[in-house]
């Protein structure tokens, strides 16, 4: 439908030109200039609220890709064919609503990009948390990404269960509960310092201490540590609340205090 | 008073006390700043490989580099540091401002919908490389895929998060001259990230479609097919592939006079299969796809050339064997 719109109004624009004369070239050409850029600037491919096929959804997906980026990009996509250098590791939530090529615009070849419930780095664990260890490795050792982002999200349903449960007392889930309690550090330190406050308030402080957290434990990686010591990369977080349309920031610096002697008295 | 043996169970590993020089500083644009000085609550077990057999002994861990690393100072720029960090800043703010623009605040009404719960039709297991995001070549929207990303798109069947350890204890009393033995049954965990999402999006948000997407030149398929098993099992990127391994195995007998790279791509495809077989291996999944409630689909991106494959597990139309081998319907190749 958007497709159709925006064809319907490069018709009616090669309609009103044909039928115009002795117009003035300059504002004529300033006009255009600037449906030009508006018509650029307008991404036809938003979503709309609209129930479709699901195979009809990807089909018209992939070809919208190829036809507006795949083949015109010829020179950048063959590039990325040969190899990735992307600038960013990511990690960041699976709900549906917080993909980062949305928010943040990341393009084929900038972001490696890992997603989770909760967007959770757990601690270095070679044999349960193998997943995520597994991507720090390849991003760090092999790719070499010079800025790892974690970005946690409003109304999150992973920290929602783990500030909810088992205090609510319902039934446990096989997995979810398990992975979710990474960050009980984060819970806890909520609950201590607001723990006064509405339950909406606790998850929302415990969303951003979850990224803290996730930072930090990206530092018992023995690759992430090395390269921080060596200034190579930078860590840092990120919130996006799609409630009020706003993204928050920040850098997870390690720093040496200078050295103090003791001198004996 | 007993002296235990120099085996021992586990070594829990206490980052606060252990790295004694560190200090961590942080600098945030909002809220109080984390304090400087040892990490609060994060205590870290780093568990090693345990071998068992009659005497049991715990593998040192590897202890990570400490941060007492001299920093080196022609290395050192602050002010073009500075800048490089201002930089990508100002790169994230225009990004997301852009986004803001263009999509949020052009369909406000659709973003405050979703703030209030996401309804999404798809799951999407995907690879964590830059180039495959599945919004960029599928064109998800916000709202329309619950996405996990690892690496080399693995799902990890519903069994093998569990695995049983035997370990052997001896125990040296006071004035006894020959050890009391002990045995313990030790249950680790196997990798548990993808699982945690596979029941948070099919029990909790319901979807209607699990679609698991390989993709061409993937490094991760790559590692497994490059796997020898005398290698040196430090790896976390081994740890994780071998999730993979049976595609692998399948992949060298069936394309034993390819190259190695054709390998490959034959073996990125095999383990989209050997994952859609093992997603039938969670009881919830089963039982949805039996009913009709959930379809599982396989797809392979191929950037080399842009195109992409899709093809639907057919549960009626075969049955699950130990090799994975299934029947496929509506298989698609758009190009």
């Amino acid at each position: 439908m958007a497709r159709q719109s925006s064809k319907l109004a490069v018709e009616g624009l090669e309609s009103f030109l044909s039928e115009q004369s002795g117009l003035d070239d300059v504002n004529t050409a300033a006009t255009i200039e600037k449906l030009a850029e508006e018509l650029e600037e307008t991404d036809i491919n938003v979503a709309e609220p609209v129930k479709k096929d699901p195979v009809q959804m990807i089909t018209e997906g992939f070809i919208y890709f190829k036809t507006n980026k795949f083949d015109k990009n010829p020179e950048l996509y063959n590039s990325l064919a040969q190899g990735q250098w992307p600038q960013f590791l990511v990690f960041a939530c699976s709900d549906s609503r917080v993909c980062p090529s949305h928010i943040l615009n990341f393009q084929p070849g900038d972001a490696f990009m890992v997603r989770n419930i909760a967007n959770l780095v757990p601690p270095f664990d070679q044999l349960r948390y193998s997943c995520v260890g597994a991507a720090i490795e390849y991003a760090i050792e092999a790719l070499e990404v010079p800025n790892i982002l974690v970005i946690g999200h409003s109304h999150c349903g992973g920290i929602k269960r783990l500030m909810s449960h088992p205090e609510d007392g319902s039934a446990p889930y096989d997995f979810i509960d398990e992975w979710v309690k990474i960050a009980k550090p984060a819970k806890a330190k909520v609950i201590a310092k607001f723990g006064n406050l509405s339950f909406e308030t606790q998850c929302e402080h415990c969303e951003k201490e979850a990224v803290n957290l996730s930072l930090t434990n990206l530092l018992s990686y023995p690759y992430v540590q090395k390269a921080v010591a060596c200034k190579k990369i930078r860590l840092m977080g990120g919130y996006y609340n799609f409630i009020d349309g706003t993204f928050e920031h920040w850098e997870f610096e390690c720093h040496f205090s200078p050295h103090f002697p003791i001198f004996a008295v | 008073m007993a002296t235990p043996s120099p085996t021992t169970f586990s070594q829990p590993f206490n980052f606060s006390k252990d790295v004694r020089r560190t200090t961590l500083k942080t600098s945030t644009i909002f809220g109080p700043k984390l304090k400087s000085g040892e990490i609060e609550h994060t205590h870290l077990r780093l568990l090693t490989s345990f071998m068992t057999g009659p005497r049991l002994e715990l593998k040192a861990s590897k202890d990570p580099p400490g941060l007492t690393q001299q920093l080196d100072n022609s290395r050192l720029e602050s002010l073009a540091e500075t800048e490089n960090v201002c930089d990508f800043f100002e790169d994230l703010k225009h990004r997301f401002l852009r986004f803001k623009k263009r999509k949020f605040k052009e369909n406000l009404e659709h973003f405050q919908n979703l703030a209030q719960g996401q309804a999404p039709k798809f799951m999407i297991i995907a690879c964590a490389d830059s180039r495959v995001c599945p919004s960029n070549i599928l064109g998800f929207q916000p709202g329309e895929a619950f996405v996990v990303r690892n690496i080399a798109n693995l799902v990890p069947t519903f069994e093998v998060h569990i695995t049983l350890h035997l370990v052997y204890f001896e125990f040296l009393l006071p004035k006894q001259t020959s050890p009391l033995h002990f045995f313990f049954l030790c249950v680790q965990s196997g990798p548990s990230e993808t699982n945690a999402a596979l029941e948070f999006a099919v029990n909790a948000l319901k979807v209607e479609n699990i679609l698991v997407i390989g993709h061409s030149r993937c490094g991760g398929i790559r590692a497994l097919m490059s796997m020898q098993d005398e290698e040196d099992s430090s790896s976390f990127i081994r740890s994780w592939v071998v999730v993979g391994k049976n595609a692998s195995l399948i992949t060298k007998s069936a394309a034993s006079n390819l190259s190695f790279d054709q390998q490959c791509r034959h073996c990125e495809k095999e383990s989209v299969n050997h994952s859609l077989s093992n997603l039938l291996t969670y009881p919830w999944i089963e039982e949805k796809v039996a009913r009709g409630e959930l379809f599982v689909h396989g797809g392979y991106y191929d950037f080399i050339d842009c195109t992409f494959e899709k093809w639907t597990l057919d549960y009626e139309g075969g049955n699950l064997e130990k090799n994975s081998r299934f029947a496929v319907k509506n298989q698609f190749y758009w190009c």
